[in-house]
Order: structure tokens, then sequence, then C-alpha cells
């Protein structure tokens, strides 16, 4: 190892004093700053969370020192990041051990890591400290303007951020594969984390036209989340599941294909349930309908995947926490993603139900039960093993299980509430023949409202015994392994 | 899955699969801007409009309405607005922002001059002439 490598490594924030026993490669240590990040910013998405759910049923709680887009914006966009956080934690921790080799630059990594994290906190600093207007003011968003689109309300300087934080990223991940051994898993993460580079792209694109900066605006949005962030997480749930079942490498990766396949040849064509009201040509109604009432195929089969692979285990592994996050990944991204996907996919529902609470309910179980729980998965197999061992303690497991099913159940609840909800709004707001205003019908969907906030009182409660059992000691339980 | 169909099978499947829809979709993708300035209202883009946008843009009204359906979901659709409302009511309920009606949903003050107001309701009746297939299905949005 070259002595910058073992510099950056003994840093204090590096590994503990046992983690090289446990790594195959010292510089996969790199990725536990990026996890320790990522529940860190979960959980501000979370308070966020829950001070719109409280603005949506007393309208001027803390107004106006956070208005409700203001949480909006910090809510979603600390849900983007954390989730990039940890795809970026789960590349450097997955490249060098399908590689076989150690990291092509960890010191790179570390400043990537410290770039990314300044450049995200200043941009939520920015939205909660001055108004919107005047962010896009001081940084100049004249000269290239692309904020103000939901998802994209980052000033244009932190987008210039993102792309050179990926960059980084992807080169010195790219390096890594190009000299070491080349496995389907690396390179399907490696496919998957430049298309999320280069769709990303998309998003210095914001004509005055509004329909084509609408269509384009998909491009980032729905080609990731229905299409390469699906490849991420296929090599993710791959990765962890052959660690965690030893079932044969060859017979994982072949599900991985199948899986994948189905994902593009659906989702790319399924954009198209997004082009039906925006301006674009009618016959999209056709060609979104028919590929996106596919998309929940793929899913589908993460679910019958992550089960197969446990039930024809070879080996009983100490990280039962790390085994359950892995199966619920695979049955909350098809609830979410789906079967909440399909109830509104087709164009003649989708008519009724366009930009209401039922788009929210499913997003919220879609980005939960995809992509959410897929890095829990894999921060819970590696976290362990960067802190030096196989499996955390028999005491610090029952937690972290217990936090898996509150904040589940939770989402569950905070799904059918919001869904419950979405059917008030479209039977009062878009049927019949004396259709209400918009906020009338707010009015009468008001107990869903504090249903929801209820049941995102017990997230959070999941989510705080989520963080405590990384603090939990006890002595750990190898005894199966 | 079968031990016949093998690793390499579901790769090709998977590269085929991916190019062939990939390039579907930018067919698709040249069609539909083909088909657009029939739909889209660009002979009504003014500068004016696009003044309006970047007022749209730099107050981040997409944080709590809907516009084509897209957005939030805290406050009402406002694709439709021009129709549902007309000109001088959306200027001097923007003007007239907070309400202070206690517990209810509020709406920041932008301080907007009555030129920028005349601004941003020129790109809502820009949009509110795309052609969105009959979207909304009432005035209500
Ligand atoms: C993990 C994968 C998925 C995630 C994270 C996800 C997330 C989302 C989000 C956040 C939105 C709202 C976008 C906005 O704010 O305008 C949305 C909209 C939508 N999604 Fe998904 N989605 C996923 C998969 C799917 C699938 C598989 C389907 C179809 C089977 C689907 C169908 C839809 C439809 C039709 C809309 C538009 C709703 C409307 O018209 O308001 N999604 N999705
Ligand atoms: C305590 C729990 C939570 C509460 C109370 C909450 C509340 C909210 C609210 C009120 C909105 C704005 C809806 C609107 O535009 O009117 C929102 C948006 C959103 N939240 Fe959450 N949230 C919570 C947890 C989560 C979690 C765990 C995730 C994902 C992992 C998530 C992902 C999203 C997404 C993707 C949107 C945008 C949805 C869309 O555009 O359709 N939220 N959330
Ligand atoms: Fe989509």
């Amino acid at each position: 190892m070259s002595t910058s490598t073992t510099a950056v490594l003994d840093t204090p924030r590096g590994v503990e004093e046992h983690a090289a026993t446990r790594l195959k490669y010292r510089s996969q240590a790199v990725a536990k700053p990026y996890f320790i990040a990522a529940i860190g910013l979960f959980f501000g998405q979370i308070v966020f969370g829950l001070i719109m759910g409280l603005q949506y049923v007393i309208g001027d709680f803390l107004f106006p020192e956070i208005p409700f887009n203001v949480a909006r914006m910090v809510h979603t966009n600390l849900l983007i990041v954390w989730l990039l956080f940890g795809f970026m934690g789960a590349g450097y921790y997955l490249i060098p051990e399908e590689s076989e080799r150690e990291l092509h630059s960890p010191k790179l990594a570390i400043i990537t890591f410290w770039v990314f994290l300044v450049a995200g906190a200043l941009t939520i600093v920015g939205y909660l400290s001055v108004p919107y207007a005047t962010l896009a003011k001081l940084t100049h968003n004249e000269i290239l303007p692309t904020m103000g689109r939901e998802f994209l309300e980052q000033p244009t300087i932190t987008k210039v951020g993102i792309v050179l934080v990926a960059l980084s990223f992807l080169y010195n991940l790219s390096m890594t594969v190009l000299s070491g051994r080349k496995t389907s898993v690396s390179l399907v993460m490696m496919l998957g984390l430049w298309g999320l580079a280069i769709f990303f792209l998309f998003s210095f694109y914001n004509p005055t036209n509004l329909v084509l900066d609408k269509y384009f605006w998909w491009y980032v949005v729905h080609l990731w989340v229905e299409g390469v962030w699906e490849l991420i997480m296929g090599a993710m749930l791959a990765f962890v599941l052959i660690k965690v079942t030893g079932v044969d490498r060859e017979v994982v990766e072949k599900w991985l294909y199948v899986i994948i396949a189905m994902t593009l040849i659906s989702g790319i064509i399924g954009t198209g349930h997004h082009y039906y009201w925006i301006g674009t040509p009618g016959y999209w109604q056709w060609w979104g309908s028919i590929f996106s009432a596919i998309e929940p195929i793929p899913f589908f089969m993460m679910t019958l995947f992550s089960f197969n692979m446990v039930n024809r285990r070879r080996r009983e592994h100490p990280n039962k926490a790390a085994v359950l996050w892995a199966l619920g990944t695979g049955v909350m991204a098809f609830l979410g993603a789906g079967v909440w996907g399909f109830l509104h996919t087709l164009a003649p529902v989708n008519y009724l139900t366009h930009g209401t609470q039922l788009t929210a309910a499913h997003g919220h179980m879609a980005f939960y039960g995809a992509y959410a729980m897929v890095v829990i998965t894999m921060i819970s197999y590696t976290m362990p093993k960067l802190r030096g061992r196989e499996a955390n303690s028999r005491g610090a497991q029952k937690l972290e299980m217990v936090s898996f099913w509150l904040m589940t159940l939770a989402m569950v609840a905070i799904t059918l509430f919001l869904t419950a909800a979405g059917y008030v709004q479209v039977s009062l707001q878009r049927m019949g023949t004396t259709p209400m205003p918009f906020m009338v019908a707010q009015d009468h969907a008001a107990t869903y409202y504090w249903l929801r906030e209820a049941s995102g009182v017990v997230f959070f409660i999941g989510l705080a015994l989520y963080i405590i059992s990384f603090f939990v000691k006890g002595k750990t339980d190898e005894a199966a392994h | 899955m079968s031990a016949s169909f093998t690793k390499s099978t579901a790769r090709n499947i998977f590269y085929g699969g991916a190019v062939f829809f990939f390039l579907l979709f930018l067919a698709l993708t040249f069609d539909t801007t083909q088909a657009l300035p029939k739909r889209d209202n660009r002979v009504n883009l003014t500068e004016q409009v696009a003044r309006g946008k970047n007022i749209w843009e730099t107050r981040n009204c997409i944080g709590c309405h809907t516009l084509l359906g897209e957005g939030a979901y805290f406050a009402p659709e406002l694709g439709n607005v021009y129709q549902r409302r007309g000109p001088e009511f959306i200027k001097a309920w923007i003007k007239g922002q907070p309400t202070g009606a206690p517990g209810r949903r509020q709406m920041p003050q932008f301080h907007l001059t009555d030129g920028e107001l005349d601004d941003l309701v020129a790109f809502l009746k820009y949009s509110s002439e795309i052609n969105t297939n009959n979207w909304p299905p009432n005035i209500e949005g």
C-alpha cells in the first residue's frame, strides 16, 4: 500500500483497531464516513418531513420562518443527497472487493467526501437562511438558470459541484475496476453509476418552453429511479446476497441480468407515463401505459430473487439484521414501486389521480422501499465490518431489527393514509358535476393527514432506535459462523 | 431459473434490450419534438413569458403548487388558474399574501413589482394554453 493510503486510513476518522482483519482491502474503509453522513442526512430529512406533515394540518406552523416550499426542498434534497452518499459508500466498499484490489485512490475518495458534504451543507443552509430568490441572486442563477424545478432546486453552482464529485468518484472506481477483476456485479454497478451522472446532465437544460423543460426534466427523474438507479440497486442487493447467503455467484449474476434487462426494456419507454398531460402528443398514452404496466415485473423479480437466494443459502451468516433488510427491500420495493406505481400508471386512471396525494403515497413507499432500504441493507452488512467485526452483538441486532419493523410498518401506514387522502381528493375535487375547490377538498382529508403525521412520528422513533443501535455494545455472537 | 438459460444469454438480452429500447426512446423523443410546435403554444412564448417563468422558478412556486399536475400537492393546481381566476384576481392574491388566517396554509409574500406580476401572469396564461389532452378534468384542477 502506498504511504498516502496509509496516511488517510490512519486518521482518527478511519478504521478502528481491528478493522483490517475484517476488510478484504483496507481502502474499503473510506466507505465509512459516507455511510455515517448518509444516516445523519436521513435524520434531517425526516425532521423536515414531520414539519411539513404538521403544516398540512396546522397551515401556519413555523410560518414565515420555514414556509412549506422551503421545508419540502430540504426534505427531498436531503433524501437525494443521502441516497447518493449511500450509493457512493456502497461503490467504494463493493468495487475494491469485487475487483480484488485496493481502491485506486483512497485519498481522493476522502477529499471527495468532504467536498460533497460541505457543498451539500452549504446548499441546505442557503435554503434555510435566505429567501430562495436571494439565493438565486447570490449564486448567479441568471448565468445559467437551472433552479426552481422540483428536486432540481439546487443552485447551478451546486449542480456543477455534484457533477465534479460524481466525476471524481467515477474516475476512482473506474480505474479500480479497469485494473482489477471484472465481475458482472461491478460492471452493473458501474453502468448504473455512470448512467446516474450522465442523466443528471439534463438538469442543466432548462428551456423557456415549458413543455420541453418538463419533457427533459423526466430524463433526470424517471430515468434515474426507474432506470439506472435500479441497476445500482440490483448490484448492491446482489453483492450483499452473495455475501450473506454464499449462493454461487453465477446464479446470482444470472438473476441480476434478467432483472435489469426487464428494468430497461420496460422502464425506458415507460417514461411515457409522465407524458400524458404535459403538452406532449397523445400517443404517449399508449406507449406509457403499456410499457409502464410491465415495470412492476423487475421489481417483483427482486422480491423473488432475495427470497430465493436466502432460501438456498449455503451458510448462516451471523448478521441477521442485514438479511432482514435485504428481504425487506425485495418486498417493499415491489409494493411501493410495483403495486403503488401500477395503481395510477394507466392513462385513464392517471387522468384523475395525476398530481394528487396518491402520487405522494407512491413516491414515499417507492423511495423508501427501493432506495432507502437498499442503502440501509448495504450499511447493515458493511458497517460491522468497517468497525472491525463480522456482525454486531445480539442486542444491537435486535434493536436494529425493531427499528426495521417500526420504520417499515410506519411507511406502510403513511402510504395507506396518503392513499386514502388521495381517494378523498380525487372523488371530491376531480369527479362529479359539482367538484370542490382544492382547499375545500383538502379540509375533508384532514383526518388522514393527522394519521399520516402520527405514523411519521413512529417512523421517527424507528429511525432514532436505528441510530441508537450503532451504540449498543455487547459480545458478537459468531457461533453460527 | 433453469440451467439451460445461461448467464451470458441473460447478459445478451440485457444489452440488446437496453440498446434497442433506448434507440426507440430517442426516436419517439425526436418525433415528439417535431409534433410539439402545434401543441406547446410556442407562438406565444414572448420575452415577457420568459421573464415570468424566471420569476416562477426563483420563487420556487413549484414547492407548494402543481403546474400541469407536477410539483407539490400542498396548494392548488396553477396550470389552469388563469381560466379559474383571471389575471386581476391572481395579481391581487399574490399581493395580499400571507392571509395570516390562523391555522390556514400560508403563502409567502414575494414583494413582486407590478411589472413582475404582469410577467408572472403572462407565464401562467401561456401555460394554460398548452394542449394538455384535456387535463385537468375540471376547472378546479
Ligand atoms: C423505485 C422506483 C420508483 C420511485 C422511487 C418512484 C418515485 C416517484 C415519485 C417521487 C413520483 C412523483 C414525481 C413528481 O413529483 O412529479 C412518481 C410519479 C409516478 N410514478 Fe413512480 N417511482 C418508482 C417506480 C414507479 C413504477 C414502477 C411505476 C409504474 C408501474 C411508477 C409510476 C408512476 C406514475 C404513473 C407517476 C406519476 C404520478 C402522477 O401523475 O402524479 N413509478 N414516482
Ligand atoms: C416522518 C416521515 C415523513 C413525513 C411526515 C413526510 C412528509 C412529506 C410531505 C408533507 C411531503 C410533501 C408532499 C407535497 O408535495 O405536498 C413529502 C414529499 C416527499 N417525501 Fe416525505 N415524509 C416522510 C418521510 C419520507 C421518507 C422516509 C421518504 C423516502 C425515503 C420520503 C420521500 C419523499 C419524496 C420522494 C417526496 C416528494 C413526493 C412527490 O413529489 O410525489 N419522505 N414528504
Ligand atoms: Fe416514472
